[in-house]
């Protein structure tokens, strides 16, 4: 019995590849793609055509013998984004095809350009060919184009020994203790935290310290998006607590709150790690979370 | 110039996958139609047009050449193109003087294998095929180049889909919804359905067209122009070719009431209204055009029935018929038809 529906498989394929005969323009052309460059064909009117033909297409009159060395670079003229790549496509993972107008050509080459999104692409783009490594005389010797490199990465890393010393040593070391040290200045009247040794208004040296409360209210905020290691996910809010009894608000991370309850004049108070856990560091104050107090009118 | 009419029009119900009916069973019907409605059972000269990497056989037309009753031998010949073309070798071969009728059809099967990789095989085995540069990457070049809104083009496309509705021989497909690119700029709601189907038109010679038709639609002008192939070479936005095809046909000598547009792609159509300098008073592709159905190889040659039935059934007096053929429009013939 037959099977239902008759179908068989048909494939046309002409096994080893079809042999042509390139002709003296575009085997010039070909060869030269194999030594890794790339030329054009001046016409008789002065034009370069790139790839070159036989005949100038807009007067139907033969080239020239004048071979002209143009590119490497170019600029796409006009590109479509081929997300899914075919298996014939020259790449592999999603490209653009592109009208090249390489330095010192007429007409466009057509070929492949990789990059990572369409977004990097637009007409005016300058792109460079990338060369397969064993270049045969075949158009597919130049693997694809790439945008021009108009920006590099470098890494920066040093190492640095900090101290604590001065007022940050007595402010951290109160810290320590679970206790936030602010200093007052009589001249100025304004009481500043963290503690410091002389009135950024004045300055007059600060000989007063005094224990501040670890409440206070929200005078501005962030929500930020990007990670951060001391933070507890992402987004996560960072804050301007102005502590009570203080002046000069302390930047501080809230927490035990979403992101978008956080608000101006919010009541905080400090969320302190666990006494054996202290250190003379400001991870000791994981960070403020809401009072549930009313909220503070803001002057 | 001798007149030349069209005096019957035929195409088949097309489908949008393998019947698994044989390309001569697929014109069959469309010739015996033609036939009928002529009471022509011979005919001076015979022209088709298909491909056969459609088929992946050469010299597919041959067999197809069973539907035709080839006996005793008749006077044929095929074009590698669309229908449309073999239409216009029959015209010539009628300005001869010494035959009144001609049967002309084209057909396509273009689901047999994978269209968008097949038709890689028309470009050029030096430059392009090596590449594998496909249909709608080539086409989305081409878009891109037009840079059209995103709403004409929608238009264009929910337009050609509703007039498809309409018309019993093309699809039902949806509106454009769907947001997903098949190469960016196209959409996958941009690009033509995958069709098989067939075509066949009878024209006749002076005396003859008024005898078989009571509203012969005569062919009162018909060009061709051709561009570069290379895409690089030419300016993608825009169809100079086809500009050059319709001054030549004499669109711009009076009224366009319909014009058929073989635009597989919706910026196709904003191009060719451009090249062929149709105004608002023209209706565009009433038969849905590709977009609603895409015969490969006949859907140049329907758009030319389809402007010829508008002068038939009197409900137009002048009409236009566009045929494309390589990639980006490189090639086009422009028919003007008036009652």
């Amino acid at each position: 019995m037959p099977s239902d529906p008759l179908v068989a498989q048909h494939v046309l394929e002409f096994p080893g590849g079809y042999t042509r005969t390139t002709g003296p323009v575009i085997g010039r052309f070909l060869t030269e793609l194999r030594a890794r460059r790339i030329v054009g064909v001046r016409t008789v009117e002065g034009r370069v055509l790139v790839p070159p033909l036989e005949y100038d297409p807009a007067t139907g009159e033969p080239v020239t013998g004048e071979y002209v060395e143009v590119g490497p670079a170019g600029t796409i003229t006009t590109f479509a984004w081929v997300a899914e790549p075919l298996d014939a496509h020259p790449l592999d993972t999603p490209f653009a095809w592109a009208l090249i107008r390489l330095d010192g050509a007429d007409t466009d080459l057509l070929h492949a350009v990789a990059a990572d999104n369409p977004k990097a692409l637009a007409a005016g783009t300058r792109v460079w060919p990338v060369w397969r490594d064993r270049p045969t005389g075949h158009i597919t010797d130049l693997s694809h184009f790439a945008p021009e490199v108009t920006k590099i990465v470098s890494s920066v890393r040093a190492e640095y020994r900090l101290q604590a010393g001065g007022a940050l040593r007595v402010f951290l070391e109160g810290v320590e203790r679970g206790v936030l040290l602010g200093s007052r200045c009589e001249q100025c009247e304004k009481v500043y935290v963290p503690l410091r040794l002389a009135c950024p208004e004045c300055g007059n040296t600060l000989p007063d310290t005094l224990e501040l409360p670890d409440t206070g209210t929200i005078t501005t905020f962030a929500i930020n998006n990007l990670p951060d290691p001391r933070a507890p996910q992402v987004p996560f809010v960072s804050a301007y607590i102005l502590l009570d009894g203080a002046d000069i608000p302390m930047i501080a991370l809230i927490g035990d709150v979403p992101a978008h309850e956080v608000r101006q004049g919010m009541r905080v108070k400090a969320v302190w790690v666990p006494e054996s856990e202290r250190t003379a560091s400001m991870a000791n104050i994981r960070w403020f979370a809401p009072t549930g107090e009313p909220d503070v009118e803001l002057a | 110039m001798r007149d030349v009419a069209i005096v019957a029009f035929a195409q088949t119900r097309h489908t949008g996958t393998d019947t698994g009916l044989s390309e001569h069973e697929l014109i069959h019907p469309v010739i015996s139609e033609v036939k009928e409605r002529t009471g022509l059972r011979r005919f001076g000269f015979t022209c088709s047009g298909s491909c056969d990497y459609l088929a992946g056989a050469p010299f597919s037309f041959v067999s197809a050449l069973d539907a035709l009753a080839a006996w005793p031998p008749i006077s044929e010949s095929h074009v590698e193109m669309d229908g449309a073309w073999a239409l216009y070798e029959a015209w010539v071969r009628l300005q001869h003087g010494d035959l009144d009728s001609a049967l002309v059809y084209g057909f396509g099967k273009s689901s047999l294998g994978d269209l968008r990789t097949i038709m890689t095989l028309q470009l050029d085995p030096y430059y392009l095929a090596p590449l594998g540069l496909d249909q709608l990457s080539y086409a989305a070049l081409q878009a891109a180049a037009v840079g059209a809104e995103r709403q004409e083009l929608d238009e264009i496309v929910r337009r050609s889909r509703a007039d498809g509705r309409g018309n019993p021989y093309a699809f039902d497909l949806p509106d454009p919804s769907d947001e997903e690119f098949a190469v960016q700029p196209l959409r996958r709601t941009d690009v033509p359905p995958i069709t098989d189907g067939a075509a066949a038109i009878v024209l006749a010679a002076g005396d003859l067209a008024g005898r078989l038709h009571a509203n012969p639609a005569w062919i009162r002008g018909i060009a061709h122009r051709t561009e570069p192939h290379y895409l690089g070479m030419r300016d993608l936005a825009r169809s100079a070719s086809a500009a050059d095809a319709g001054r030549a046909a004499g669109v711009g000598k009076g009224p366009v009431e319909v014009a058929e547009l073989h635009a597989q792609f919706p910026h196709e159509e904003i191009i060719l209204r451009q090249a062929l300098d149709l105004g608002g008073e023209t209706v565009i592709n009433p038969s849905g055009g590709p977009l609603a159905a895409n015969p490969v190889m006949a859907a140049g040659l329907i758009r030319i029935g389809e402007a010829a039935r508008r002068i038939h059934d009197g409900t137009a007096g002048r009409t236009v018929a566009h045929a494309a053929s390589g990639p980006c429009l490189q090639q086009n013939l422009v028919t003007v038809l008036e009652a």
